[in-house]
């Protein structure tokens, strides 16, 4: 055997250069930070953050958090950077994880800087980002349901959609959210079964069988809306669930005002997420859901049946998506407008692939999309010189680095989207 | 006594085939029980009746005596039999404990799964028959050998006591072969009964205590392995008398044809599959690479083919630099490719005959002219090859799906074999084609070779390399481990090479085969 020429030390070092790379990327962060935030702050300039809010419960107050905004900035841009020139120059064990941790510092900078001589509530923006992220993490729980069993759900939006408009309708008839909910989750679940059989029993393209729903959905609530609720006003006015304060928690500051006084759907979304988190990983048919979305051939040689677990993860998966539906009127507003769920749906999906297809995951990816959410309220109230347009961008940019493998790749289950043949 | 299993009388028609005829097949307490038969002889249908994934049209099954109705796979497992697949079953993100309870899992306090117990489970059983394994692993990371020790797993957790094998040594090496055996051997020392599927005369002599020949969905005959031999086997299987040796002339190598050197190739997950592999082929002469499947095998043919990009190193034919090489600058110097996954890289499926047979020559004359295409040239060319390689089709415009394994292959060696080459690329070209069109393949392969082309043959038949090859390259994780003349070369050194042994450590030293 002639002796190889080619050196792969050198070979993975070249690999290495990706871990080089984002070295460089935390570095440059850290210079961001100065120059986009530090020149324009007036010096001397104090940013103030209330954290206390104006709530029927009352945590003891907090003082407001004061910090000097310049001080701050250029803090926050020195660990930044040392975070990069660290990695550059020695290497953390896990660089990918601190890009997180960059971001965070990158976000703060932003934040000091917008408050800069001004006042900033934060717990209410906190609070707010909950809210807005409720509907996505419920689309993002409906699409775990679905395609941990290898079933895609892109019809999610159209299942909350179809639900928000049920949920209204039957809560005015009867006089009571609580069968406004019930039609909802029934409305959600009909669906889901509906993608199930088509995507199950007839085989159909499953990106097609959900677009189909979607736009179903968007046509029917429309026509109906339009045609039937704008006449029958007293059928589109079903008040909302109010918020409930939980004895004690709802005192803690910061995290009770956040947490623990919100209505009903909001602690069921949270409750949602610890169950799917638990059942998903610690129960049996959790264990054999994941089977059936990686390897249903294998589950069916150990008598599995994989179409049942299919059907009912689905089903689940609707029932889930009809809940984010009633989150927009009985959650919110109290009354159905057309195509009232704007994409979340879909950005719940997104926060699914975001989460790694893992509920705690996909909560936290909501939260994210989430805070920008807010956060663009709110720099638009306060007047921020920065369309607010570039900041609702902020978090799909995330999402398609993300999806494209730059920090880490996603794994989808391995089964996801293909139907089941048995031989 | 009864026996622990009877078959009596089964039947299964599917469109077309009858896959099973009246069969009937007895299983003793405590026997290995080999069902042999050539692919689509109908032994995988009758098993995947006994384990429920079909239905018979006719027929009864006895389990101990008692009449047994299994309409799933949790029929079986219910009444002990359990399977191991010839393509394994096993999830592989998910760890060997998860895998082993699947369907059958271990809970408290409800729903809640007790992973804990079941590992402490699992681990009692791999002590108790000799089959070692972390419970703790995941799947991806096992080799082959260790994973199907864990299918093995799942069946004893079950408490299966009719242990079905499909096929269970395709994917190992000759060592992991006796080490299978050896845990068989212990599996019915503890009462268990075997039914072991295999096409492979040798292994039959081997383990089994009795065999029964499938052919064409019909039993042919049960006998012992003391009572027949290899040769007797074969013509039961095929229905004839079969030549288990190639007859060929000793090779008269000529110029070098293919040289490889120094080549690195990443794998589809970036990892390196071949790293550093140097080899030469000369014209009339066959080198065959022996080594278990995913060596780097794979990975090697298709850099040679112009498939894959190779990260380092060179590749040249008849001289020519054909290291970054298209496809089709690869059959244009007059070489020429049979793929290992023939449906997916050697024919285009829904295609007619006609056309898969000028898949690479269909742009130039005579098939073409500028950039229409001639019809006329085209199916001149079709019926002539199909009577010459005898392709069994209704017509030139069937399409090859419709094709049984062995005809579809025939048409890939028919396109290529047709021009005139010099170097010919063969990987895996008997894979799951049966015993007559095993022949008929070796018999072309050896005629190129005598005709002065240079061959390049893959297989992880350790049987084919031996029979055809002049020369033999082991390949082991992406390395050559050594170049050996096939004439001085023993099953056994080819064995230790192919798990890893390096040359200089086997007791009886091998005259490694210099390139340069």
């Amino acid at each position: 055997m002639t002796p190889t020429t080619f050196d792969w030390t050198t070979f993975r070092h070249t690999h290495l250069r990706r871990e080089r790379v984002l070295g460089v990327v935390y570095l440059l962060m850290g210079l961001l930070i100065w120059f986009l935030f530090f020149p324009s702050v007036e010096p001397g300039a104090q940013a103030k953050f209330g954290l206390n809010l104006v709530t029927a419960v009352k945590p003891p107050p907090l003082p407001d958090l004061v910090v000097p905004a310049r001080g701050t900035i250029l803090l926050v841009g020195l660990i930044s950077a040392f975070i990069g020139g660290y990695q550059l120059a020695r290497g953390f064990r896990d660089p990918q994880a601190l890009m997180g941790v960059v971001l965070i510092l990158f976000f703060v900078a932003f934040i000091v800087w917008a408050t800069a001589g001004k006042s900033f509530n934060l717990t209410g923006m906190l609070a707010s980002t909950l809210l807005r992220a409720t509907p996505i993490a419920f689309g993002a729980l409906s699409g775990i349901w679905c395609e941990r069993t290898a079933v895609i759900n892109i019809g999610i939006e159209g299942m909350m959609l179809s639900a928000a408009f049920t949920s209204v309708v039957v809560a005015s008839a009867v006089h009571s959210l609580w069968w406004g909910l019930v039609a909802a989750m029934i409305t959600g679940g009909i669906l889901g079964f509906v993608l199930a059989v088509l995507a199950i029993r007839f085989r159909v393209d499953q990106i097609i069988a959900g677009t189909a729903i979607n736009i179903f959905a968007v046509g029917l609530t429309s026509f109906l809306s339009s045609s039937w609720l704008s006449v029958r006003q007293d059928l589109n006015a079903a008040g909302n669930f109010k918020p409930i304060p939980i004895p004690v928690l709802a005192k803690i500051p910061i995290v009770g005002p956040i947490f623990f006084n919100v209505n009903i759907i909001i602690y069921l979304m949270i409750g949602l997420v610890i169950l799917t988190h638990i059942v998903l990983f610690y129960t049996r048919w959790g264990l054999r859901m994941r089977a059936v979305g990686e390897h249903p051939k294998a589950a069916d040689t150990l008598g599995i049946n994989v179409y049942f677990m299919r059907y009912v993860s689905v089903t689940v998966g609707g029932v889930i998506a009809g809940l984010g539906g009633a989150y927009f009127t009985l959650g919110s507003v109290g009354r159905f407008d057309e195509a009232m769920t704007a994409g979340k749906g879909f950005i719940g999906l997104a926060a699914m692939i975001f989460g790694k297809w893992t509920p705690i995951g996909g909560f936290i990816a909501s939260l994210i999309f989430g805070l920008a959410d807010a956060l663009q309220v709110k720099m638009a109230i306060m007047s921020v010189p920065i369309p607010s347009e570039f900041l609702l961008m902020a978090p799909y940019l995330v999402t398609i680095i993300v999806l494209s493998g730059v920090v880490g790749r996603a794994e989808p289950p391995a089964a996801d989207g293909q139907p089941y043949v048995k031989e | 006594m009864a026996p622990v299993l009877e078959l009596r009388g089964i039947t299964k028609r599917f469109p077309g085939v009858l896959a099973n005829d009246h069969v009937d097949f007895t299983l003793e307490e405590g026997e290995i029980h080999a069902l042999l038969g050539e692919n689509g002889a109908g032994k995988t249908t009758l098993m995947n009746i006994l384990y429920g994934l079909y239905t018979p049209d006719e027929g009864e099954i006895y389990v101990r005596g008692k009449k047994a109705e299994i309409h799933s796979p949790a029929d079986a497992i219910d009444m002990g039999i359990g399977m191991v697949h010839q393509h394994f079953m096993l999830v592989p993100v998910m760890t060997v404990t998860e895998n082993i309870v699947l369907g059958a899992e271990p809970t408290r306090f409800g729903p809640f799964l007790n992973l804990r117990e079941a590992a402490e489970h699992i681990r009692e059983l791999s002590r108790t028959y000799g089959l070692e394994v972390d419970p703790d692993a995941y799947i991806r990371e096992l080799p082959v050998g260790v994973q199907q020790r864990v299918e093995i797993l799942k069946l004893l957790y079950r408490k299966a006591d009719i242990l079905i094998l499909d096929e269970p040594t395709a994917v190992l090496t000759p060592q992991e072969v006796e080490e299978l055996f050896e845990v068989i051997r212990s599996l019915v020392a503890r009462g268990n009964s075997v039914i072991f599927i295999t096409h492979k005369l040798k292994e039959v002599m081997t383990i089994a205590d009795r065999v029964t020949v499938l052919r064409q969905g019909r039993v042919v005959g049960t006998t012992t392995p003391a009572e027949t031999n290899e040769q007797e086997l074969a013509a039961m299987m095929v229905g004839r008398e079969v030549s288990l040796v190639v007859d060929k002339a000793p090779a008269q190598p000529g110029d070098v044809v293919l040289t490889v050197e120094d080549l690195h190739v990443l794998d589809d997950r970036g990892e390196p599959a071949v790293r550093g592999v140097s080899l030469e082929v000369r014209a009339g002469e066959i080198l065959g690479i022996a080594g278990v499947q995913g060596n780097g095998q794979t990975e090697l043919v298709e850099a040679i083919t112009g498939l894959r990009p190779p990260l380092h190193g060179h590749i040249r034919i008849k001289g020519m630099e054909t290291t970054w090489a298209t496809p089709r600058r690869f059959f244009e110097t007059g070489a020429a490719h049979v793929p290992e996954d023939r449906q997916r890289d050697g024919l285009v499926l829904s295609y007619p005959v006609r056309d898969n047979l000028v898949l690479n020559t269909y742009y130039k004359p005579p098939f073409a002219m500028g950039f229409l295409i001639k019809e006329k040239p085209i199916e001149e060319n079709a019926t002539r090859l199909v009577q010459e390689f005898d392709i069994r089709t209704p017509d030139i415009y069937t399409p090859v799906s419709n094709l049984s394994g062995g005809n579809q292959q025939k048409v890939i060696v028919a396109r290529e074999f047709s021009r005139p080459i010099d170097l010919l690329v063969a990987s895996q070209p008997t894979r799951g084609l049966d015993v007559g069109s095993i022949e008929y393949i070796h018999r072309r392969l050896v005629e190129k070779r005598d005709q002065g082309c240079a061959v390049l043959l893959v297989s992880s038949e350790l049987d084919e390399i031996m029979a055809l090859s002049d020369r033999i390259a082991v390949m082991y994780e992406g390395q050559i481990m050594a170049v050996l003349p096939a004439e001085a070369t023993t099953r056994e050194q080819l064995g230790l090479l192919m798990a890893g042994v390096r040359p200089e450590t086997l007791s009886q030293p091998v005259e490694t085969v210099e390139e340069s």
